[in-house]
């Protein structure tokens, strides 16, 4: 048979960044109010329902590989900041991807871990500095924190692998879907290895910048929330025929690019 | 299908460990697939308290030196029962366990079996280290999901000889030898198969499903490579991990081979598509013909997209 449910050890717990202060099942949680003061302080978060669209299964299939999409509805202000946070995770805040205008949409996929049972929040910042908020709540099912489906060293062995592909015909001057794809464990460092009574230490991906003629259009600020393999579908705007460069940072310091070339349609 | 000397013989062991379990479970059974071999049929169910997690078919073989035992249960109550069973047979010393792969169903009766008299635990190679990562995951879930009573003193030994991926390994049972085969990744990254020369009895463990859905946890584009060379074996028949406890060999493998190619080939034209990974599950239809479709087969898509996605 198979998984009975993934499920993060329970000595996570322990190592919330927040004291778990009791939160809700019904979608508002606590804990949201801290993330919130710490990321934004006072400033307002207004409803952002007609601003923001925020698309994550209602029960996870598999709670260590959680699609989420976040996008900006048609007639919203242009946006140039987008926060992703899942309130019960161990790092709440999954990513931060901070968009060029000119450059980027707000339309951005990813998958990500989860924890518990938990609200997911999108933040989106317009270029005016206006905040708007939406959310969803995700049940994983049984939990979360797989192991790797691969060994260490055979996964430490591909990090560095792209997958570069855009999803739909580059048009110059109009938005395609690029997906990225990089080969990395992730490692969360939460996780005992059995067999040497260790940590397995924290490896993960911390920083992706893609580039377009040398400009940054997205730059990403990632997580141990975000899966094995962490996978970006980003909404780039290529101005014409364009290199796309993609520059990878992870916490143990290594540093790997690759590029493509977008290459408009006749 | 029925042969002669296919017996059925109902082991009754209701007292201790249904007592605690609390539930009507149906009796523990093992009956003779082929001679000297023997299966117990785990019910094609989730785990659940009343399943006390005896949900995988387990085997095992008597030769003259002792008797081999080809997985233990998914707790330690089962693994009581399934010793219980072996006893109830043949009073040959258990020297031999062999675990054919990390999944809590197959392994958590095995600290019993070991205490029983298995000396030697055959596992893949890469073993130990899965069990590792996953075994305190696995404990906690199981632990959960049938009741700390059932779950009360389930262990899993290390393996004490390790088969690695393409080794043959041949124990001597006496009057009969058994080919111990490693995987590379398949179903799990754990993967061994055992073949009764003898009698032309594979006891495949979870490379081959029938009845219950195919769980892809290791890798569907191994498993499939895996099942070409696995039809090739020498067998007239096969002990499949989940489902009867024999059927006709290669056929058996027919139903499973279709689900994964179908598998493969429809999450692959979605991945090519650009459809998303959180569409994916509803494009592709449950499958008929099978039990426990839901929620394994959207996990399934789910881990066969991200897996595709590197070939596309
Ligand atoms: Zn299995």
């Amino acid at each position: 048979m198979g998984r009975p449910g993934r499920k993060w050890p329970a000595v996570l717990s322990l190592l919330l960044l927040w004291a778990a202060a009791g939160s809700s099942v019904a979608g508002e949680s606590s804990r949201w109010d801290e993330i919130r003061a710490m990321l934004f302080d006072d400033r307002p978060l207004a409803d952002g329902t007609a601003v923001l669209e925020l698309e994550a299964p209602q029960r996870a299939l598999d709670a260590a590989l959680v699609p989420v999409r976040i996008r900006a509805r048609a007639g919203a202000p242009p946006i140039r900041t987008l926060w992703l946070v899942i309130d019960e995770n161990p790092a709440p805040v999954a990513a931060v991807f901070r968009l060029d205008p000119e450059l980027a949409r707000a339309d951005i996929e990813t998958r990500v871990r989860v924890n518990s049972y938990t609200p997911v929040h999108a933040v989106a910042e317009a270029v005016d500095g206006r905040l708007f908020v939406v959310a969803r709540f995700v049940k994983a099912a049984g939990g979360c924190s797989a192991p790797g489906t691969r060994d260490r060293g055979e996964a430490l062995a591909r990090v560095g692998r792209m997958k570069i592909r855009p999803l739909e015909p580059v048009v110059a001057g109009r938005p395609v879907r690029v997906k990225i794809k990089i080969a990395h464990p992730n490692y969360t460092g939460l996780q005992i290895d059995q067999l040497t009574r260790q940590w397995i230490p924290p490896d993960y991906v911390t920083r992706v910048r893609l580039r377009l003629a040398g400009r940054t259009a997205v730059e990403v600020e990632s997580d141990i929330s975000i899966s094995e393999d962490p996978t970006f579908l980003v909404t780039l705007v290529p101005p014409g025929e364009v290199e796309l460069g993609v520059e990878v940072e992870d916490s143990s310091d290594r540093r790997f690019a690759r590029s493509v070339r977008l290459v408009p349609e006749a | 299908m029925r042969r002669g000397w296919r017996r059925t013989l109902l082991v009754a062991l209701l007292a201790v460990s249904r007592a605690v379990a609390g539930a009507a479970a149906a009796p523990f059974t093992v009956e003779e697939v082929a001679p000297g071999i023997w299966v117990h049929r785990g019910a094609v169910a989730d785990f659940a308290p009343d399943n006390r997690g005896d949900i995988a078919n387990l085997a095992f073989v008597v030769g003259t030196r002792g008797v081999l035992v080809v997985d233990a249960g998914g707790s330690a109550a089962v693994g009581r029962d399934w010793v219980a069973a072996v006893r109830g047979v043949t009073d040959r010393p258990i020297r031999w366990l062999v675990l054919t792969h990390v999944h809590p169903d197959h392994v958590f009766g095995a600290g019993t079996v070991v205490a029983a008299g298995a000396r030697v635990i055959v596992g893949h190679a890469r073993l130990a280290r899965a069990f590792a990562e996953r075994g305190p995951v696995y404990a906690a879930s199981m632990e959960r999901l049938l009741g700390p009573e059932v779950f009360a003193g389930s262990e899993v030994p290390a393996p004490t000889r390790t088969v690695a991926p393409g080794e043959r390994l041949r124990l001597d049972l006496g009057d009969r030898t058994v080919e111990i085969r490693g995987w590379p990744v398949a179903h799990t990254d754990t993967d061994l198969t055992v073949l009764d020369q003898a009698t032309g009895t594979l006891l495949a463990g979870d490379l081959v499903f029938l009845d219950r859905l195919p769980v892809v946890d290791g890798s569907l584009l191994g498993w499939l490579r895996v099942l070409d060379e696995l039809a090739r074996l020498p067998a007239t028949r096969v002990v499949p991990g989940h489902g009867p406890a024999v059927a006709p060999w290669p056929a058996a493998l027919a139903a499973e081979r279709r689900y994964l190619r179908d598998l493969h080939d429809a999450v692959r034209g979605l991945v090519r598509e650009g459809v998303s990974l959180a569409e994916a599950p509803a494009r592709i239809p449950p499958p008929s013909g099978w039990r426990l479709v839901d929620p394994d087969h959207g996990r399934n898509v789910t881990a066969a997209y991200a897996e595709l996605e590197w070939e596309e």
